[in-house]
């Protein structure tokens, strides 16, 4: 029985077709995938489904009943419920409270609050989906968090469930419950849409896989039909040369840091007592989940951060006056984890935006007058060495696709040969030909010499490149490992926060 | 009614948006000379005509529109770095006060010396003026919009209490109005026997100026860069608080030139009514002008002309010469939603 049905869907931004004839049909008790590089339209293709955004033309149909377009309203009542890859919850509130949101009068006399506890209770148990519904939403992890998001859609009866990007934020333990929980709701008839880009989740939990490439569906299969290999070749197009790589030359510590703290800022996590250091010639990957201190980390590398106590020295020198200049004097290269709000100007120019970190050097800049041509040259070169497709160095820096934008920042990064590069989350969102080329270019940093940190929530990417492991929990780091010396259920428990006896100094 | 993000439009397409932004006020500005039983073709003929229809009208047309390239540059400049300084109109008192002080005979100088100075501690009052909000913005975090806002009530306070106390002219009958400037302390007229003085040559002037900040020098492109991401323009490295404070300070010191022009140029005196609101049409101008120095120009002298047009049309045709109020409200309105109608498209079901 089908009980979801997007008809010919197309949806124009301007020139750019977004979703271009796009149709899916979703069955009763089915896990369809909805796999694609970032661009690809998939998040176009649910915004429209949701009634967020209105189709140039297409029908969506739930249930045998067409959806009037551009309604959330009529979505949810049609019991569609979407899980968004950022959370849609009130911090201040209480679960219950969130769940109920939107659904029941809060502060009305007729809000049952009991019968709703009761309620989420049995959702609770009935799918796994522990959690208390009278604890504050601050103080729940990101897996506890997702899952009220899903309480919330079942709270409304949902009969399909949209997963945005839903393993993002989780450990691989997280993952294995929300897979388990996926399980029971299919057993119970429901239908789900898992939006994704990472093969393995896709094989592990989807009865069919719809690939979608440029607006365009690239192809449909049975997930039982195809594997890893054949999925990402539909979704770039093309077959996949992922880089050697070499063994590591090690040489001395480039960045030391001895027992580091850094202060406490708001709700996240602070470094406490960390001890690191970065070897010329090899990459350390800092595997961890989400909002474990990764930030902290980052910031004090970037210089946007200052050591509470503990030593770092940068090449032998102490982190005096420690800033972003000095970061950047000291050599050290930085890709920022978010490259939209952090990374790049978005309303400027990709000339404006290469030379950020520069145009104070007599090559930009004399007497506080900027050499625009200089600039442009500068643009120009890295448009080029970096292979960005874009209209040109006067383009603004919106208008490019994430895998253009970050082969940008890594220019303006690598193109003054850094001796420590800093690579937090470098391919976040970004296609399988993107990824495949920023660790082509760190892998080469690493060749002539570099000292790589590359911070990263996908454990893969990790195992892949780096040459060294730590695990980073609660603002702690645990001892490294080599390349292989680890398995990945033994990382996974790091990451989960729980310490290692055999590791510990 | 919903927005959808569109690509960013043509230079063309975004020179048409304040042209169709003025078009629609004087569609709605019609609508109100209709209901005050006048013909709208008629009224807004007079208003071109007393605007621009002489040699005379014209010269009053800019010499109405020079504070406002001063207080409209203030306003471009600090917006640019999303400073919101709303305080235009205070920062503006700040430097006629100064100009009082110094020019009624406090320095005996000749001109050629004692009118620079004048301007020199005048623009530093005014950038005084902006300083304290902007420190207690990046130190504290407190708006801007509401300390720079709320200063403007204290500034005329403060000018009126000068004027009943230490700056009042003894002989001035009483009036709250400071002493007449000293000869060597009024900036000379263009044209003999016309109101326009000097001082539009220093706002022009100052326009070029600010353009070739904002366009050339590093400064202006931190200023760019803080207004459009501090966040991405503090992990490159640029001195965000230090930018911000001295984006404060330029647009504070243009501002007070406008009051030391309009004394020093125009009124000769400090009178409570040196400003009927230039500060806040400023904003209208900073806006129509998209923030570009130059563009400020011609949006200053819009105004103005709807100003000294609307004054010249009310004598003739019976319509209140508020229409000029409503009209550049109505201007500020229409700008903003041509601004955002340039970043998205406005989809109706």
């Amino acid at each position: 029985m089908t009980v979801l049905r997007l008809s010919s869907i197309t949806k124009r931004f301007g020139p750019l077709v977004a979703n271009d004839a796009i149709s899916l049909d979703l069955a009763r008790g089915e896990v369809v995938a909805l796999l694609g590089e970032n661009g690809a339209g998939k998040t176009t293709l649910m915004n429209i489904l949701f009634g967020h955004y209105v189709a140039d033309e297409g029908t969506v149909e739930a249930f045998g009943k067409e959806l009037p377009p551009g309604d959330p309203r009529a979505a949810l009542d049609a019991g569609i419920g979407m899980v968004h890859q950022h959370f849609t919850l009130a911090d201040n509130m209480t679960v219950l409270e969130n769940i109920a949101l939107g659904t029941e009068p809060l502060f009305a006399p007729r809000f049952r609050r009991e019968a709703a506890r009761q309620k989420i209770r049995k959702l609770s148990a009935d799918f796994g989906l522990e959690v208390h519904p009278d604890s504050l939403v601050s103080a729940l992890t990101v897996g506890e968090r997702q899952r009220v998001e899903i309480l919330k859609a079942l709270y409304r009866d949902a009969r399909i469930l949209i997963l945005d990007e839903p393993t993002a934020v989780l450990t691989p333990l997280e993952t294995d419950a929300l897979f388990a929980t996926l399980r029971k709701l299919v057993a119970e008839g429901l239908s789900i849409i898992f939006i994704s880009h990472k093969l393995n989740e896709v094989m592990a939990i989807s009865d069919r896989v719809i690939v979608l490439r440029a607006g365009k569906v690239a192809g449909e299969r049975r997930t039982a039909d195809t594997d890893r290999k054949a999925l990402a070749a539909l979704m770039v197009g093309q077959d996949l040369v992922s880089p050697p790589v070499a063994p590591a030359v090690t040489g001395p510590a480039l960045l030391v840091m001895e027992h580091v703290s850094t202060p406490r800022r708001g709700t996240g996590i602070a470094l406490s007592d960390v001890t690191l250091s970065l070897h010329s010639g090899e990459i350390t990957g800092v595997a961890g989940v989400s909002g474990n201190g990764q930030a902290a980390l980052a910031g004090l590398l970037s210089g946007l951060e200052t050591p509470q106590s503990g030593s770092m020295t940068v090449q032998g020198h102490g982190p005096d006056g420690w800033s972003p200049v000095a970061a950047l004097e000291a050599g050290i290269a930085r890709i920022p984890e978010d490259r939209h709000a952090v990374g790049a100007i978005a309303d400027m120019s990709v000339m404006e935006n290469v030379i950020s970190e520069r145009y104070r050097t007599p090559r930009f800049s004399k007497h506080g007058f900027m050499d625009w041509k200089a600039a442009r040259n500068f643009a120009e070169e890295i448009i080029r060495d970096y292979d960005v497709k874009c209209p040109g160095p006067d383009a603004r820096i919106r208008l490019l696709s994430g895998g253009n934008m970050q082969k940008l920042i890594l220019g303006r990064a690598l193109d003054p040969e850094p001796v420590i590069i800093l690579a937090n989350q470098p391919t976040r969102g970004l296609d399988v030909g993107a990824i495949a080329y920023v660790h082509g270019r760190l892998l080469e940093a690493r060749a002539r010499g570099a000292a790589v940190l590359l911070i990263s929530e996908d454990l893969d990417e990790i195992l892949t490149l780096a040459d060294r492991i730590v695990v980073i929990s609660g603002g702690r780091l645990s001892a490294p490992s080599a390349r292989g010396e680890r398995t990945v259920r033994e990382l996974g428990e790091l990451m989960a926060g729980h310490a290692e006896a055999a590791h510990a100094p | 009614m919903r927005l959808e993000p569109k690509p960013a439009p043509t230079l063309a397409v975004t020179l048409l948006y304040p042209v169709a932004a003025v078009a629609a006020t004087v569609v709605i500005a019609s609508l109100l000379v209709l209901i005050a039983g006048a013909n709208p073709f008629s009224v807004f003929g007079l208003v071109l005509k007393g605007a621009a229809g002489s040699q005379f009208a014209l010269m009053e047309t800019l010499t109405r529109a020079t504070p406002l390239v001063f207080t409209g540059l203030a306003v471009a400049v600090a917006f640019r770095a999303k400073l919101w300084n709303i305080g235009a109109e205070a920062q503006l008192y700040a430097g006629a006060i100064l100009t009082v002080v110094l020019g009624t005979g406090a320095l005996p100088l000749p001109a050629i010396i004692l009118l620079p100075l004048m301007a020199i501690f005048a623009a530093l009052a005014g950038a005084m003026l902006l300083l304290g909000p902007a420190v207690l913005k990046v130190r504290f975090g407190v708006d801007e919009v509401v300390t720079t806002l709320l200063l403007n009530f204290v500034m005329i306070l403060f000018v009126s209490m000068l004027l009943e106390g230490v700056l009042k002219d003894p002989t001035g009958l009483g009036w709250p109005q400071s002493q007449k400037l000293i000869a060597e302390a009024r900036l000379p007229r263009i044209v003999t026997g016309r109101r326009l003085h000097c001082g539009f040559v220093l706002a022009l002037l100052s326009a070029i100026a600010v353009w070739i900040v904002m366009k050339k020098t590093t400064l202006g492109y931190e200023m760019r860069a803080v207004g459009h991401n501090p966040e991405a323009a503090r992990f490159s490295g640029m001195p965000v608080n230090r930018i911000l404070l001295k984006t404060a300070l330029i647009s504070g010191g243009l501002a007070a030139l406008g009051g030391f022009s309009e004394v020093a140029g125009l009124k000769g005196n400090l009178t409570l009514d040196l400003s009927p609101g230039f500060g806040y049409s400023g904003i209208v101008v900073a806006m129509l002008a998209m923030l570009n120095p130059l563009g400020v120009i011609v949006a200053a002298i819009f105004v103005a002309g709807i100003f000294v047009g609307a004054d010249a049309m009310s004598r003739t045709a019976g319509v209140p010469s508020y229409i000029a109020n409503v009209m550049v409200a109505t201007a500020l309105l229409t700008m903003v939603t041509a601004i955002m109608l340039t970043r998205y498209q406005v989809r109706w079901r």
